[in-house]
């Protein structure tokens, strides 16, 4: 671009031009680079869809089946891109659902900017309507939110919206527009928003703090690191790697931090937490020094936070100070954002192999091996395990696709065993835990990456909840490779009944339809397999295949996950049975 | 018996002594009257915002006022809370988080000058017929506001044991309307709100 296009530009986009607040909504999507977004119109908001019709060729409206759908779509487009996803829905009951997701990224901490239609000012408090109080209901579940009255005030609020979700530690933003607001006409005039006052969104690392942290790291004999999300959101993958190769220290992940270094990577030691690996949850309670780096010590991954690492000095790299001390008391704290934080810790590290520490992790592995994940990845036993079917999926893609799971116990074997080898490739709902999430969390990653192999591993309860989304990925055409692990069961909950409730399976039996019939209802490809010798083929046929595949896998009714940390247990105590 | 009371005294300073370090050590842990200030922007929804920290960690508010700060545009709210030390350091944490919030710090009563305000209507009869309400008047240090033929409005600042004693004190007479206000602090330290939002200004 020469001197001449490069200052008209600035001048166009400076000048102001008299729009309507619905024309300045698109507008403003537009300038911050959203080129899909996902939604379901109604009487609130469609002055916008009106407008996003004669935008059509500039944005990619989504319509979903359900507002929810809109928001775990966003949420996948999210997380697999690094980019701010968008949903879009129109006041009361349009707005409601979206809350599902909203509160899902503000625990997983997934940069989301959703804009809900409102009745016009004049009706605001009048029951109206479709009213409903959303800026209220949804303040405890938003990093921010914000109730447009006047059109002049949309472009300030949209790039304000923008900035929150994107910046420091993501996280949902919701503005809510009333409808006389979107008639409004006013001069638009679009600028980023920069920095805001009150809001201090990555703080600045204190080199001293660094330089604590490494001396307590090169003088331990038995150091272990934990990451979680941070990473992947801080964009700091190459630095935790060359950490870890320098110093030298075994590293293992959250379950949102999964992938941010490769599997295969001879220093990672697997998943922490309730169903992680053995060998990192047993020897967090051996490890001399623990690296928590962006994870929040969640209680899934602690278990009995009395007997959590005692033995251990703690290090905790963050960029939320409300992480801090919440739960686990640290020794020293770095805040800041993780990419730079471990490039100061770099060059302060003494290089280092911590050998005999890393032949416990192997010792422990094996022992793992040999009592579950033979048995889950190679069964010589005749029911079909999700396992298999996991490591199935893993040689076809080669360990390069994109995994979208939703809740429960085909989510821990999904975590447990894809293979990673790109970073952003792990795509589930962690801190919510929300069933439904995988199905429309596929379409948005699919949509945002359609170069990447995205496979949905869900389970028939999950499934239901979410199912109707099969009609956007037939009317939107989002090739994306859907895998059903049907035990029958609320599995995960079963497993519990089983385990604590003396096996008293109150509602976790499920009776279900015939699941091809209804992917083939909406023309996917679909397929089902209940033998063992069918498995291999018809996952190559599934991956190979160059448009959205259905495949139904009916599984052991009654197998259970291990390891396992009993709520409430230490994670030294993990089962292995 | 002087020898023997002199033991006894000195083992129950000993005594003192480690409960005082027990203490100590569990000081984070004892619930204590907290004041939380915050500043703020001025935002619809942020009251909201941040009264759900606490309910989300079903923690009681005692009292909570807001008004305008030493500096144009920016808030100030004063939550008063009985919660333990540890508490308070996360809870603070959180509210910082909220994007319009600037700062946010606790206090214990020791360290911060603090004061509640009160009002009393009451019949006017009484400040003729009873005498004994003029010397209560005097002697709480409360002043008259308002007197008509039908009522006068007493109101008073101070701690608030002083303003229950003098509730108890009228309440024989008879109150018609009483009302008292939250707490209202300021901190003995300082809070470098003004600095923070000129370096603000000029990055």
């Amino acid at each position: 671009m020469n001197i001449e296009t490069k200052n008209k530009t600035k001048e166009a986009t400076q000048q102001t031009i008299k729009i309507t607040g619905s024309e300045a909504i698109i507008r403003c999507l537009i300038a911050e680079g959203v080129d899909i977004l996902y939604g379901y119109p109604g009487g609130a908001i469609m002055p916008v869809y009106d407008e996003l019709y004669k935008f059509r060729d500039q944005i990619h409206h989504v319509l979903t089946r359900h507002e929810q759908g809109a928001t775990h779509a966003a949420q996948g487009y999210a997380r697999i891109s690094g980019r701010v996803g968008v949903a879009m829905a129109t006041s009361g009951p349009g707005a409601t659902n979206l809350i599902t997701g909203i509160a899902d990224a503000q625990i997983d901490s997934t940069p989301l900017v959703c804009i809900t239609g409102q009745v016009s000012s004049h009706l605001l408090g009048s029951d109206a309507f479709q009213e409903t109080d959303i800026v209220g209901i949804s303040t405890p579940v938003t990093k921010w939110n914000h109730q447009v009255t006047k059109a002049s005030e949309i472009p300030e609020v949209i790039a304000k919206a923008f900035y929150i979700a994107k910046s420091g530690r993501p996280g949902p933003v919701l503005i809510d527009i009333t409808k006389d607001a979107q008639f409004e006409e006013f001069d638009f005039s679009y600028k980023k928003c920069t920095g805001i006052r009150s809001y201090n969104p990555i703080p600045n690392i204190d080199i001293k703090l660094v330089e604590a942290a490494a001396e307590l790291i090169n003088n331990a004999k038995k150091p272990m690191i934990v990451w979680g999300q941070g990473i992947i959101l801080g964009k700091a993958e190459d630095e935790l790697k060359a950490v870890i190769e320098k110093a030298g220290i075994p590293a293992a992940w959250t379950i949102l931090g999964a992938s941010a270094l490769p599997t295969s990577h001879p220093l990672n030691i697997g998943m922490v937490g309730m169903h992680g690996n053995y060998a990192p949850n047993k020897l967090t309670n051996e490890c001399d020094v623990l690296i928590a780096i962006g994870m929040r010590f969640d209680d899934r991954v602690t278990g009995n936070l009395n007997t959590y690492a005692k033995q251990a000095k703690i290090i905790h790299f963050e960029i939320d100070p409300a992480e801090v001390d919440k739960n686990v008391k640290t020794d020293v704290a770095v805040l800041g954002d993780s990419k730079e934080s471990l490039a100061a810790l770099l060059p302060l590290l003494e290089t280092k192999s911590h050998t005999a520490w890393l032949q416990e992790f192997k010792a422990l592995y094996d022992i793992e091996f040999e009592k579950v994940i033979k048995d889950d990845l190679h069964p010589t036993k005749e029911g079909l395990t999700m396992g298999e079917v996991l490591n199935q999926i893993n040689i076809e893609t080669k360990g390069n696709a994109a995994i979208v799971s939703d809740v429960g116990q085909h989510q821990m074997i999904a975590c447990r065993y894809s293979n990673f080898n790109i970073t952003k490739s792990n795509i589930t709902s962690g801190g919510l835990g929300t069933m439904g999430f995988a199905l429309p969390a596929a379409i948005g990653a699919k949509m945002a990456a359609p170069q990447r192999e995205v496979v949905a591993i869900i389970g028939d309860g999950g499934y239901q909840m979410t199912i109707q989304e099969l009609g956007t990925i037939f009317q939107q055409k989002v090739p994306v490779k859907i895998v059903v692990l049907n035990n029958e069961f609320l599995g995960m909950v079963r497993q519990w009944q089983q385990l604590f409730f003396d096996k008293r399976y109150a509602s976790t039996e499920m009776t279900n339809p015939d699941f091809v019939t209804i992917a083939k209802g909406y023309y996917i490809e679909a397929k089902r397999v209940k033998k063992r010798e069918e498995l291999a083929d018809a996952v190559k046929e599934m991956i190979a295949c160059k448009e959205a595949y259905f495949l139904e896998v009916c599984v052991e009714k009654e197998d259970n996950v291990f390891p396992m940390i009993p709520s409430g247990a230490s994670v030294s105590d993990i089962r292995l049975s | 018996m002087h020898l023997q009371n002199r033991v006894w005294q000195s083992q129950s300073y000993l005594f003192c002594n480690i409960f005082s370090l027990l203490s100590f050590i569990k000081m984070d842990e004892q619930i204590k009257t907290f004041t939380i200030s915050v500043y703020t922007e001025n935002n619809i929804g942020l009251l909201n915002r941040i009264s759900a920290i606490f309910q989300r960690r079903h923690i009681n508010i005692e009292s909570l006022t807001t008004s305008q700060s030493e500096i144009e545009s920016v808030n100030r709210f004063v939550i008063v809370v009985n919660i333990t030390e540890a508490q308070a350091k996360k809870i603070v944490k959180q509210i910082e988080k909220q994007v319009e919030a600037i700062r946010a710090y606790y206090h214990t009563d020791e360290e911060t000058i603090y004061t509640e305000s009160c009002m009393f209507k009451i019949k006017s009869v009484l400040l003729f017929e009873e005498p004994q309400i003029q010397n209560i008047i005097k002697d709480s240090n409360s002043q008259i506001v308002t007197v008509n033929k039908e009522f006068f409005v007493l109101e008073k600042s101070g701690r608030r044991h002083e303003i229950e004693s003098l509730r108890r004190d009228l309440n024989v007479f008879g109150i018609m309307q009483f009302v008292r206000s939250g707490r209202i602090s300021v901190t003995k330290s300082e809070m470098k709100i003004t600095e923070m939002l000129k370096a603000f200004n000029n990055q």
